[in-house]
């Protein structure tokens, strides 16, 4: 099993995605934004980062990178991609996942730990139980999920809303939990296929015991075993 | 050669710039003839406070500087030492307290730049930064501004280049309400072997800027901004600011690091305070060498620039480096690859003299050691402060009322967790990624941060650890200058020590008034020589550091304010150790002795509204017995948490540790306490004391580490429950207290709207 995780100019977090998968005994190899050619790789991860510094809108110019008609190519034919925090919003600026990102509602980073509900959902990327809660933590200054009540429906119906923010007990407070206005407490979603996932929360930054939880292994290790049945 | 200034214009052009006019003269005598324009502009910068020391390189001669761990000491861009199997880190500290006093956001965040680029400059990869901040009372706007921008700035910066913002440290006292303190701390991790320096050689070899075009941004801000004080004409000094583009720097960062790892580079420098010049020449005086560089083979952001803007400007994200013809190819496609430009501007020469032209015209002509190295050392007078007598006699036990019941003393400890320089710091830290690139083992909120040695992206991983602590009690300082600097390297290393490191090293940060004032330069050099006796004391060597001066406003100075950042390493980074409660029926120990030492304290604030009396005494051989238990301690697995009693004294050291571990505990003074008045056993901040837990069977074990170092011991309590209860003073739930602890810094900053992310979350 490899992850090619993308290098964008300025992303930040794609030596973390490669420790957390090489930790979790995956192979891993990085993919150059100018590159045309993903290489032979299983799962495309977009990491987390400011790509570009996101200086127009975050992700918005990194979906112009030459590797991103790679990538969309990848995704179309089926191929597994997850986009972490700035890895989420390229992939909304691609319109692989329907929506976008806004700045967070009390107009600052955050920077902590966050329970997330697993939802039912298509997305191959996750093979909890509905209703399970990790806890992983969020990183970002424009995470604020946003989409119209029309695709909002869409999203609902389509069993695509994958992770959302919680109480620690997976309950929903009614005022809401997202601690960056997300619209539904959207903390991931996927496409209808469930090939594609994009996510806030960085999983990554939770897979070593030493430097945080465990609860991020998950989001590596499904995907692997789902790509091992299909082939085996 | 342009002859731009007559000798009639020339001194006062000199003047305006700053130069005083022996040391106008003492450039008209190197250079035997007028000055240019450029010229002068660049003695000027060199020969400022800020770029030559002039006024404090004797005094920072007490600093012991070696070490057996000690690969660089101070002089170059940051120190190094060696923390084991191969591994070294790099670290300094650095000031950026007038430009953030004008425009904080940028202040603040140009200042993570540069520090960030002094240690990739060593050839280190930067893994962490911690940030020691000064604001006046958040009850005045304008430092609420001043305090939010700054934080905003730091993370703004910080969160870009994917370096973690793992530590740090802020007080809000009205003697910074003019003048706030910007300190920035950077850690950058290497091998031994990819040690860096800035030394140009090579007659023959090229100059290659790296980096961002030149503007005529900054220009004059080592010299305007850092080396004078504020008056009413602060505002007009906005241009002097410069402009941070953090995405550049994250790829200078990547491109320079590849660079130094081929091995393509013959040096490397960073454009900081005095831009081009201080850099360039630098390098130069470094090497032996001259240089030459044509300004017009820089590339500019701005039409017309002159000379003398395109040498002395202080545009952010470039980088000069020194590169054999040969290479010149390799090192441009690596730029090229991460989108940087990558200009030849100039060449190394063997004539000794730096020569700026502007295409074939000679704009300057000066020997190039001059001006790193012959601006004037001046020998300030000195004069003991007059107001040290009358403050220090003030004795708080006596001439103050004190509470003396268990309501009145509760009631205190909850005014004290609501205290701005002692309420939680979450609502700062949460604005700053403090975890990218995986090596925070503690994050913030303990008592220093602790990361572990590797490059994991690398897949370069080990067991060894850095604990990290910033600090210093401005207030101690100004009460008594010797002590109080004694106690900023005490509580760092503390500090460090609770969390499971050995104090190895330390980078400061020196930030006083105007040296120019005896009793400000009395208070300078006795900083200094208590920094210098604890640190010879305790073989921890100062290995790099930055002075500011010049920090008042309206005449008035700031809190003396020597900053300490101090480095120490874990053998084993998993035997680390936190602040937080853990365990029911765990036994609270306290280590050290308390003493009726309220002079100075957070208590006499908070209750009295009085700075006064003398600051808690400092014994280095006892603290060097603690830091020995604690250290013994921990490495024997005895230590469930571990916590420096320090402002606020041994209540909210208890009360902290109850709140990180959602835990409450009970405690009764220990009978060598029960002399004392109960504001002092709950509140004095005695210096040498810790707060540690040990299960049950291993109190036993503790107690002879502890007698075997002749430190004293008392068993003081259980932790356990959901309140704490200190007998007959306090009793708290640890509920309310954390309410109070960790809401109390929002509620400050925003007093109008304390619930106003739950309003937005709801609208």
């Amino acid at each position: 099993m490899r992850f090619g995780v993308v290098v964008f100019p300025g992303s930040n977090c794609e030596q973390d995605v490669v420790h957390a998968a090489n930790h979790l005994g995956f192979e891993t190899s990085y993919i150059w934004h100018g590159d045309t050619d993903l290489g032979h790789v299983d799962a495309v991860i977009l990491p987390g980062g400011f790509s570009y510094g996101d200086y127009i809108r975050c992700g918005a110019v990194a979906r112009f990178s030459p590797i991103m008609a790679e990538v969309v190519r990848f995704a179309e034919r089926g191929g597994p991609v997850m986009g972490i925090c700035n890895g989420f919003q390229i992939l909304t600026e691609a319109h692989l996942l329907p929506g976008a990102l806004l700045r967070n509602s009390g107009l600052k980073f955050i920077c902590h730990g966050q329970p997330l509900r697993v939802e039912r959902s298509a997305c191959e990327w996750l093979d909890l139980p509905e209703g399970a809660v990790v806890d992983i933590p969020v990183n970002h200054n424009e995470g604020n999920y946003y989409c119209d009540a029309e695709t909002l429906a869409r999203l609902q119906a389509g069993g695509q809303i994958v992770l959302r923010y919680c109480e620690p007990d997976g309950s929903r407070a009614a005022a809401g939990n997202a601690p960056n206005g997300a619209v539904d407490d959207i903390a991931g979603i996927c496409n209808e296929r469930g090939n594609v996932f994009g996510l806030m929360p960085h999983p990554e930054r939770a897979v070593d015991p030493l430097t945080g939880t465990t609860d991020g292994a998950p989001f590596f290790t499904a995907i692997a075993k789902r790509l091992a049945e299909v082939a085996g | 050669m342009r002859a731009d200034l007559s000798p009639e214009l020339a001194p006062r052009l000199a003047e305006e710039l700053g130069l005083k006019p022996a040391e106008y003269e003492h450039v008209v005598e190197i250079l035997g003839r007028t000055p240019t324009v450029t010229e002068l502009y660049m003695y000027s910068l060199m020969w400022s406070e800020h770029c030559s020391y002039k006024h404090s390189r004797k005094a920072l001669r007490m600093f012991p500087t070696e070490g057996p761990a000690v690969l660089q000491g101070p002089g170059e861009n940051a120190g190094v030492i060696s923390v084991g199997e191969g591994w070294a880190v790099a670290f300094k500290m650095e000031s950026h307290n007038h430009p953030s006093a004008i425009e904080p956001y940028q202040g603040a965040a140009t200042g993570v730049g540069g520090i960030i680029r002094d240690i990739f400059t060593m050839g280190a990869r930067p893994i962490a930064i911690l940030d020691s901040l000064r604001f006046g009372t958040l009850d005045k706007p304008r430092q609420r501004y001043l305090f939010e921008g700054a934080v905003a700035g730091i993370g703004g910066y910080g969160n870009c280049l994917g370096v973690p913002t793992v530590g740090g440290e802020v007080y809000f006292e009205d003697a910074y309400e003019g003048n706030c303190l910007i300190n920035a701390m950077a850690i950058g991790l290497m091998r031994e072997e990819d040690l860096m320096r800035a030394v140009a050689a090579g007659p023959g070899n090229l100059l290659v800027l790296i980096g961002s075009t030149t503007g005529r941004d900054g220009i004059g801000g080592a010299s305007v901004l850092a080396s004078q004080e504020f008056d009413e004409k602060a505002e007009e000094k906005r241009p002097s600011v410069q402009v941070g583009d953090p995405f550049t720097e994250k790829l200078l960062i990547e491109a320079c690091l590849e660079l130094l790892e081929g091995d393509l580079l013959v040096a490397l420098g960073d454009l900081g305070a005095a831009g081009l010049t201080s850099s360039a020449s630098e390098m130069a005086s470094r090497g032996g060498v001259g240089l030459e560089i044509d300004v017009t083979l820089v590339p500019q952001r701005e039409d017309a620039m002159r000379p003398f803007e395109i040498m002395v400007s202080e545009s952010q994200e470039r980088m000069l480096a020194v590169v054999t013809p040969e290479l010149l190819g390799e090192v441009q496609d690596v730029c090229e690859r991460w989108g940087l430009p990558a200009t030849v501007i100039g060449q190394v020469t063997d004539t000794g003299r730096f020569v700026i032209r502007e295409g074939d015209e000679v704009v300057g002509d000066m020997p190039a050691a001059t001006l790193a190295h012959d601006a004037p050392i001046y020998d300030p007078v000195a004069e003991r402060p007059a107001y040290l007598d009358e403050l220090q006699a003030f004795d708080p036990l006596t001439e103050l009322d004190h509470p003396d019941d268990a309501e009145m003393l509760t009631a205190t400890l909850f005014d004290l967790l609501a205290s701005a320089n002692i309420c939680s710091r979450r609502w700062i830290w949460e604005q700053y990624d403090h975890q990218v690139m995986q090596g925070t083992v503690v994050l913030p909120g303990s008592d220093a941060a602790v990361l572990r040695i590797g490059l994991p992206g690398r897949g370069e991983v080990t067991d060894r650890g850095i604990a990290a602590s910033s600090d210093c009690n401005g207030r101690y300082v100004y009460l008594d200058p010797y002590v109080g600097a004694q106690i900023a390297v005490a509580e760092a290393a503390r500090n460090v020590a609770c969390s499971g490191g050995r104090p190895a090293a330390i980078t400061d940060c020196l930030n006083f008034g105007s040296p120019e004032k005896p009793e400000v330069f009395w208070t300078f050099r006795e900083a200094i020589r208590g920094m210098a006796d604890a640190c010879r004391a305790w073989e921890v060597p100062v290995i790099s550091g930055n002075v500011s001066f010049y920090n008042e406003s309206f005449g008035q100075p700031i809190y003396p304010t020597p900053t300490v950042g101090l480095v120490g390493i874990l053998d084993d980074v998993s035997k680390h150790t936190t602040l937080a409660f853990k365990d029911a029926g765990d036994v609270v120990v306290l280590l050290g002795e308390t003493a009726a030492e309220l002079g100075g304290s957070e208590y006499l604030r908070v209750a009295f509204d009085t700075v006064a009396g003398a600051p808690p005494r400092v014994d280095l051989e006892h603290e060097a017995a603690l830091r020995e238990v604690l250290l013994t301690a921990i490495d024997e697995g005895l230590l469930r948490s571990a916590h420096d009693c320090a402002e606020g004294g041994l209540a909210v050291a208890l009360a902290e540790s109850c709140v990180a571990g959602g835990i409450g505990a009970d405690v009764h003074l220990s009978p060598d306490d029960a002399g004392l008045p109960p504001v002092a056993a709950l509140f004095a901040e005695t210096q040498g004391r810790a707060v540690v837990t040990v299960a049950e069977s291993g109190v036993d074990r503790l107690f002879e580490i502890a007698l075997a170092h002749g430190v004293p011991f008392a068993v003081v309590g259980t932790v356990g429950g959901d309140s704490l209860r200190i007998e007959g003073c306090v009793d708290a739930e640890v509920g309310a207290m954390r309410e109070v602890f960790e809401g109390a810094l929002a509620a400050q900053v925003h007093p109008e709207e304390t619930f106003a992310s739950e309003e937005l979350r709801e609208g």
